[in-house]
């Protein structure tokens, strides 16, 4: 910076013009390119957000009712509404529209569309040309379809209801399965990293920030906290509490937010002593005002640049507790369980693998998100 | 003195490149340092007088320079990195400024030495610690035998840099560049260091390119000067002539600079603001399984002061004298011993809470610029942070018109007050400090170095502007600096502090006229030679 000289301390240099209230800064303006340099991390982040806000309309593509139907000049959502059977003639409390004579009854009055798979990921595909765990119906040749295909009047594997990535051992679609599973995965990923970064850094913060006894205390409180080995504790809650999906967020959430208390609580430490923190407590702001106004900025750097890493964990962990049996009730939509099943059908290959696939591109994904992200907020990056 | 010179600079021109934009750091700089000479760059921060020195010795990643640099004939932005490294250290040493972050902790002073000397001069180990000892003894390091195994941060800033130019000779450079190698030293230590300097380079004839922006210290130890300002030489010349007969107007602005005239008569009348009677700081030193406490560091041992309005009391000592922790134990930021009293009310016993509705009369202005302002927070919400808390019921619009009113009075342009700090230069990023401290309209105002992180031309502008506002406002001022030349021009009252105790206590111009203590008058000798 050039120092002007004696008057010429008075005018200002001409500077950017003020800019509006959520603008970047020019600091956070010069991070979000470096991110964007880095183009791996870049090209991940749209990917991801690609397939998870696909994911998050997986009752749109893949699904055993139909998006939008017509029946008797009436138009219906069956994705949305559950529409009694007895309004098809039929007798069951939901519509099964898999079922032939519903179908052939609304297609006689009507019509419907249905979504690009007829599968949702507890739907059971019975006309299976194979026996469960079924391989992928275009590994299959014309003959071992004849018998699926008899039924729905045709002669081949073109004429029945493809199961592109084969189905498990119940019969159940694996591509409905993965796209259910991939969205369960990264909600129960994200909102667990987010609460569990909520909390690690409300803690990391006060430990920080006070420092003496607190810091002590906490410090020791999560060293006994974290020697408990999580695993066990699960298993043995699971065997008493049937685990839900929040169920098991609490429990794990119990062990997760202590990731972040270090980095917190070392920002917070470094950052309580700074000029502009006792000049804030010179004017006698409040503790609370401080952390949060002066102290908190400071500490994000290190929280975002964590923070993908630990919804890493956390899909990781929630895949290997399904993967034991202890995670999601069963019949849910789980990346685990599908390794789990792969395991156990080492001739169905197409389990094993496409469930590794998925859990593998995601993790990638992530991971590359993390790093450009890491990379971005390096400070030597940053002011170079 | 040979003819030829041993530096040859000719057309020096370093351009940095960010995110897309190149600035152009040094601009056509040219000059000539001959053996047993010593020439100065001067100038401001920024004026590109690092930069210029550091690309002699190629140390500077990421930019671009074009220009001659021609050392003993050879140009040194033609040889390849292998001849640099045989020329930097053996015919080109280097000094920097902070001495305690250019040594390597881990090492011992007598490896970080005579590991030069084994990797330049191919030394056996016992010939190398014989040498090293040498060095010790001629950098004047007492008791060179005992220190060659201690490790840096058991010995003392001044002792420090001491070591850095034992390193820098260990090899008998043929130049020798400094960059600030006194600025963070304090004054006494400082004058030892730039005789240092000056009978080692009479004793090896080696050239010396000193680089600083304090002109004391030019007048002192160069033969020859250059003034840069903005990446170009505005003057050149011997010491002597440009001194005497400064031709340019930035170098008559640089000399004007220096703080200058002496604070208005102080009124006994007026009431005292603030008195400390007899106030301590000990910090315990614990030690054992059940941290008993075995003794103390006392960092502020017995001090007995009072400010009036309108007077400024200076604090003067040495880094570690404890004037820091005086300050910040007058506005109980920190626990002390002994009454203080602020109008009478002793405040020493107050919780945080119940100091809160004082703190509006009791501010303090930090030392560093850059540091005290959050840089994420505008102008604006900085100086109004304070209203906020004292003054919750104000609405908005009337925060933002007293801000105005704050920033005005400091010389900062109020339509500038949505800016964020690092928009401002060092000396607008102080008077933005002390805006934030006057917007509360207080009557008492600790000043700790609040000139000491800035150049010289701006100090003088942030004194004038302290004492316009003293006179406007009748503020009392507690006025902490190692720098006599700025206490001078503003204390009324002089409480001189050396290892938490006062060495020296009395009105500023008896203690300016006849120091009484031979502290005093060794600070007052380094000061004012």
């Amino acid at each position: 910076m050039a120092e002007p000289i004696l008057a010429a301390d008075e005018t200002l240099t001409p500077a950017a013009p003020p800019r509006s209230r959520w603008s970047l800064s020019p600091i956070n303006r010069r991070r979000l390119d470096n991110f964007k340099r880095n183009r791996r991390g870049y090209g991940a982040l749209w990917l991801f957000l690609v397939l998870f806000i696909t994911s998050l309309f997986a009752e749109l593509i893949a699904n055993d009712r139909p998006i939008i139907a017509s029946y008797k000049g009436e138009i219906l959502f069956p994705v949305m509404v559950d529409y009694p059977e007895e309004k098809f003639g039929g007798f069951l409390a939901r519509t099964d529209y898999r079922d032939p004579v519903i179908a052939n009854e609304i297609k006689a009055h009507g019509w419907m569309i249905f979504p690009p798979i007829r599968f949702s990921y507890d739907t059971i595909n019975r006309d299976l040309p194979a026996p469960a765990p079924s391989p992928p119906t275009w590994w299959l040749s014309d003959a071992q379809c004849a018998a699926a295909a008899a039924k729905v009047g045709g002669k081949g594997c073109g004429d029945i209801e493809w199961n592109w990535l084969g189905t498990d051992d119940r019969g159940r679609d694996v591509v409905a399965r993965l796209i259910y599973g991939f969205r369960i995965s990264v909600l129960f990923g994200l909102i667990l990293a987010l609460v569990a970064s909520l909390v690690g850094i409300g803690a990391g913060a006060v430990q920080g920030y006070f420092g003496g006894w607190v810091d002590l205390v906490l410090q020791r409180l999560i060293e006994i906290w974290t020697s408990i080995p999580r695993l066990y504790l699960l298993i043995t809650i699971s065997s008493v509490v049937a685990p839900g999906f929040f169920v098991l967020l609490i429990i794990l959430l119990l062990f997760e937010w202590t990731s972040l208390v270090g980095v917190v609580r070392a920002e917070f430490l470094r950052a309580r002593n700074f000029e502009y923190v006792n000049a804030a407590r010179a004017l006698g702001l409040t503790d609370g005002t401080i952390m949060v106004k002066h102290v908190l900025p400071n500490a994000m750097v290190a929280t975002l640049t964590l923070l993908p890493f630990v919804l890493n964990g956390s899909i990781t962990t929630l895949t290997s507790l399904d993967f034991l049996g202890f995670g999601l009730p069963p019949g849910s939509p789980s990346l685990g369980e599908l390794l789990q099943q792969g395991k156990s059908n080492l001739q169905a290959p197409w389990l094993g693998i496409s469930g590794f696939a998925v859990i593998a591109l995601m993790l990638s994904l992530l991971n590359f998100i993390g790093e450009a992200v890491r990379d971005a907020f390096d400070p030597r990056k940053t002011f170079a | 003195m040979s003819a030829a010179p041993i530096l040859s600079v000719r057309n020096l021109a370093v351009a940095f490149r960010q995110g897309g934009k190149t600035t152009l750091a040094v601009d056509g700089v040219s000059y000539d340092l001959r053996r047993g000479e010593t020439l100065a760059l001067v100038g401001e921060s920024g004026s590109g007088k690092s930069v210029s020195a550091l690309s002699i010795v190629r140390l500077l990643a990421a930019s671009q320079t074009t220009g001659e640099i021609l050392v003993d004939g050879e140009d040194m932005l033609k040889a390849d990195e292998a001849r640099m490294r045989q020329i930097r250290g053996n015919v080109i040493s280097m000094i920097f400024q902070e001495p305690m972050t250019s040594l390597n902790p881990l090492h011992t002073v007598e490896r970080q030495i005579s590991e030069i000397l084994t990797v330049h001069q191919g030394l056996s180990s016992e010939d190398a610690r014989a040498r090293t000892l040498d060095l010790l003894t001629r950098v004047g390091i007492p008791k060179p035998e005992t220190r060659m195994d201690s490790y840096p941060h058991q010995l003392s800033g001044g002792q420090r840099q001491r070591v850095m130019i034992a390193m820098a000779l260990a090899n008998k450079p043929d130049l020798l560049i400094a960059d600030e190698p006194t600025t963070a030293l304090d004054v006494t230590v400082q004058a030892q260091i730039l005789e240092l300097m000056r009978d080692l380079q009479r004793e090896t004839g080696m050239a010396m390119l000193f680089i600083t922006h304090d002109l004391g210290v030019v007048r002192r130890i160069a033969h020859n000067v250059c003034v840069m300002r903005r990446g170009k030489i505005v003057e050149a010349g011997p010491v002597s002539e440009v001194f005497a007969n400064p031709q340019h107007e930035y170098t008559r602005a640089l000399m004007a600079a220096e703080p200058k005239g002496l604070p208005p008569p102080e009124d006994l009348a007026k009431p005292i603001i603030v008195q400390g009677q007899d106030v301590k700081v000990w910090f315990p030193i614990r030690k054992g399984l059940l941290r008993r406490t075995v003794d103390h560091v006392k960092a502020v041992d017995g001090i007995s002061f009072s400010v009036r309005a309108g007077q400024t009391v200076g604090v003067v000592g040495e880094s570690g004298s404890g004037k820091t922790t005086l300050g910040l134990a007058t506005l109980r930021m920190i626990r002390s011993d002994g009454p203080i009293l602020y109008l009478g009310q002793r405040i020493d016993q107050l919780g945080f809470k119940a100091m809160r509705p004082l703190r509006k009369d009791l501010q303090i202005v930090f030392q560093d610029p850059y540091g005290s302002l959050s840089p994420r927070l505008s102008v604006a919400e900085i100086v109004e942070e304070g209203l906020t808390i004292q003054q919750p019921d104000l609405s908005w619009e009337a925060r933002r018109a007293i801000v105005a009113r704050s920033l005005g009075e400091v010389g900062i342009d109020p339509q500038a007050m949505d800016r964020y700090p690092h928009e401002f230069s060092g000396g607008q990023r102080q008077r933005i400090a002390i805006a934030r401290a006057i917007a509360l309209q207080p009557k008492f105002v600790v000043l700790d170095e609040p000139t000491s992180a800035l150049d010289m031309s701006v100090q003088a502008q942030i004194v004038a502007l302290l004492k316009k506002l003293q006179a406007e406002r009748d503020l009392a001022y507690l006025f902490i600096s190692h720098d006599l030349k700025v206490v001078r021009a503003l204390a009324n009252h002089l409480i001189v502090m050396r290892h938490g105790k006062v060495v020296e206590q009395g009105a500023a111009s008896d203690v300016f006229a006849a120091p009484k203590s031979d502290y005093t008058r060794a600070l007052l000798s380094a000061a004012f030679a």
